[in-house]
């Protein structure tokens, strides 16, 4: 970045950092849902620019934070079977299944075969490499990653490979949201929604939830300009008892957001109830295959049981508390294990390992002890 | 001869000969080296500096790389970060069965061109098979010997609060291009390792009369793990600006797009310069050929031994060390 866009950059952060001092009577409690959005604030240290009785929250949209202990034992389960390719994203290889320490990287030092992807459709070029093999493809994410998996799935239909299936673990961020509004004891007064989903699904389901909870909303991105802006914008609409949704990420969110998107998410994908991680069942929070990609379902291929059941609790003897933590109830610092028996090498909880996790936002970019 | 190693390629009979004699010789600058088991040396007097390192790396060629240069390259940085000048390598390979000959071709010239590089000889190596499955291609182990040229030893213990902070050039280059490679991003223009021999800059400092209380080339764990490493050496505190901080654009950018920072990521031919305040301005004009700038300075270690970063905001953090494995992130 050219000094003189950093120093444009500086300023603006400075003047926005300076209006939201000023337009902020009283104290607010709001959360950025997004882990890009916290890492962003942390990295940048923006709370330590902003007014004193401003709070922030950090919300659950953490994609691997939230994906079910027992979806991934399902994949330690298949990691280690020798004709399985178990394939995933990066930071999804850390995350301890229901016990602590077992995660996939321990699977393939175990000598499970397991793959690291960038991109979902790099699991068809496995699957055509390794006809003999089964490759199952760990699809987890918001809908920023689901329509990727449904053009994996697609794609892998048209060509039809035989060899190839999803453990699917996709979430949807909307219904978590509302959820959360509907805890009692809730503290949330205001959300900075994830840019990059409204991207994919527009706006609409955020104006419902709105019009519904009578919550602010404000769309945005992950810059740091991006952030201090929509904070302020929420202020101001909470300053102002009008609870209306805005966008602040103009530049990629429209209100229809991405239709082609869309259509594949319709075309492979049913809306179900899911467990979250941390949160329990979330009503629509989750998707499923529908009945014409069902061949395509990992869980059916290896007769696993389906996690539509519970969750299981947090094993007893773990003191973390990524469910509070994922909640908004608390922050990583107020865990017994955080920094201590908690660590990015030795994470207890999911918030821990991802970049995009609270916790592990908090222990990289800690502040200084004066 | 097959164009692939054969474990009978290390089992000291007439294919281990025309391996060492047809395909090694290139790494010597005295072929009269192969034939003996141990190599005579005629040193400079005054004191020695010793180092060895093994090199594992996947891809074997990277962009601006390979594990060759990078093997020969390494060793003779380490020694230049005593104050040396390297002057001899020994080299053993580990060699997988089933590696090509055309690339074990390629990884010879290219460590016989970075020994011309870096001025220095390779006197003395083995070779080693190993069965198919049992290593990754290739390993290489060099150790190398070089005459301290620092007339002030360099170290970590002689670092003082008030000494400044220097960095010799841009971030994360070599780490970007071995991601890059790895997870196959074909990025446009590539970014290619910043893989050099790093005696000719400390030379020139040296020879300049430059006082240097430490140097520390930035290898895995990039520039965060260094000053962390000199921050406990040195039982000292240092701080940072990150708006000071040399990152290329691309690099920049793909860090965004794989969720990694550019302090973390390996760098090849990159150091830290830690000198007296005095001679902050000398060291600072020597660096501005290569892209090099003044980064911080040392405090005393009144919360611990630590490294504490400025953001461009005013802001403040700690730097920490990279932790476990770089894993790119889902969105």
């Amino acid at each position: 970045m050219s000094a003189a866009l950093q120093s444009q950059i500086n300023g603006r952060v400075a003047e926005l950092a300076a209006q939201l001092a000023a337009t902020a009577s009283r104290p607010w409690t709001l959360m950025e849902v997004c882990g890009g959005q916290t890492h962003s604030i942390l990295r940048w240290g923006l709370d330590q620019l902003l007014p004193p009785g401003l709070r922030l929250i950090h919300g659950p949209g953490c994609p691997v934070c939230v994906t079910p202990a027992e979806r991934i034992d399902a994949a330690l389960e298949l990691a280690v079977r020798p004709e399985v390719i178990l394939c995933s994203y990066g930071d999804m290889l850390r995350v301890p299944g229901g016990a602590a320490g077992h995660d996939l990287l321990g699977a393939r030092a175990a000598g499970g075969d397991v793959q690291l992807l960038t991109s979902p459709l790099q699991a068809i070029a496995l699957a055509q490499a390794c006809p003999e093999r089964q490759v199952v493809f760990l699809a987890v994410g918001f809908e920023t990653t689901a329509p990727a998996t449904a053009l994996l799935l697609r794609q892998a239909r048209a060509l039809g490979l035989t060899n190839l299936t999803v453990l699917l673990a996709h979430v949807r961020v909307a219904p978590a949201m509302a959820a959360l509004l509907q805890e009692p004891g809730n503290q949330v007064q205001g959300f900075l929604a994830a840019g990059h989903v409204g991207a994919v699904m527009g706006t609409a389901e955020l104006g419902q939830l709105v019009r519904r909870h009578r919550v602010p909303v404000v769309v945005t991105g992950f810059e740091p300009a991006d952030v201090m802006a929509a904070l302020l914008r929420l202020v101001q609409l909470l300053e102002a008892g009008t609870p209306v949704l805005a966008n602040a990420y103009g530049r990629v969110v429209r209100q229809q957001g991405n239709g082609a998107a869309q259509a594949l998410l319709k075309e492979v994908f049913a809306v179900v109830d899911q467990p979250w991680r941390g949160l329990g069942p979330i009503a629509a929070g989750g998707y499923e295959l529908v009945a014409a990609y069902r061949d395509f379902d990992a869980l059916l291929r290896f007769c696993l049981p389906s996690a539509a059941a519970a969750p299981p609790p947090e094993p007893l003897a773990s003191p973390c508390i990524s469910g509070l933590i994922l909640q908004g109830r608390a922050l990583p610092p107020d865990c017994p294990a955080f920094g201590s028996a908690c660590t990015p090498e030795r994470p207890l909880g999911a918030p821990m390992v991802s970049s995009e996790g609270a916790c592990a936002a908090y222990y990289r970019y800690r502040r200084p002890a004066p | 001869m097959s164009d692939c190693i054969q474990l009978a390629h290390g089992g000291g009979g007439t294919l281990m000969q025309q391996l060492i004699n047809q395909e090694l010789r290139a790494l010597y600058a005295d072929p009269a080296q192969v034939l003996h088991d141990a190599a005579r040396l005629e040193l400079p007097p005054g004191p020695l500096a010793f180092s060895t390192d093994g090199y594992v790396v996947q891809p074997l060629e990277f962009p601006g790389g390979d594990i060759g240069s990078l093997a020969v390259i390494g060793t003779a940085n380490d020694l230049a970060m005593a104050g040396a000048r390297p002057l001899h390598l020994s080299v053993a390979l580990l060699l997988e069965e089933g590696l090509p000959l055309a690339l074990l071709r390629r990884l010879v010239a290219s460590m016989a061109a970075a020994a011309r590089a870096c001025e220095l000889t390779i006197v003395t190596g083995d070779t080693k098979v190993v069965e198919r499955g049992k290593a990754d291609g290739i390993f290489i182990t060099t150790s190398g010997i070089g005459a301290v040229q620092a007339p002030t030893p360099i170290h970590p213990t002689a670092i003082r609060p008030g000494d400044q902070l220097l960095l010799s050039g841009d971030l994360g280059r070599h780490g970007v291009a071995i991601l890059a490679a790895r997870h196959g991003l074909a990025l446009v223009p590539p970014v290619l390792s910043d893989c050099a021999p790093l005696w000719p800059q400390v030379r020139v400092r040296l020879e300049a009369g430059v006082r240097i209380h430490c140097l520390r080339d930035l290898t895995r764990g990039g520039l965060a793990s260094a000053l962390q490493e000199l921050a406990e050496a040195a039982a000292v505190e240092l701080a940072i600006e990150e708006a000071r901080l040399p990152v290329l654009e691309p690099v920049a950018r793909t860090c965004e797009l794989l969720g990694f920072e550019p302090l973390p990521l390996a760098n090849e031919g990159r150091f830290v310069v830690v000198v007296p305040p005095q001679a902050r301005d000398q060291a600072q004009a020597l660096l501005a050929a290569s892209g090099g700038a003044w980064i911080g300075s040392v405090r005393p270690a009144s919360k611990g031994a630590r490294v504490l970063l400025t953001t461009s905001f005013g802001t403040e953090r700690q730097l920490l060390p990279l932790s476990g494995e770089l894993l790119p992130r889902i969105c």
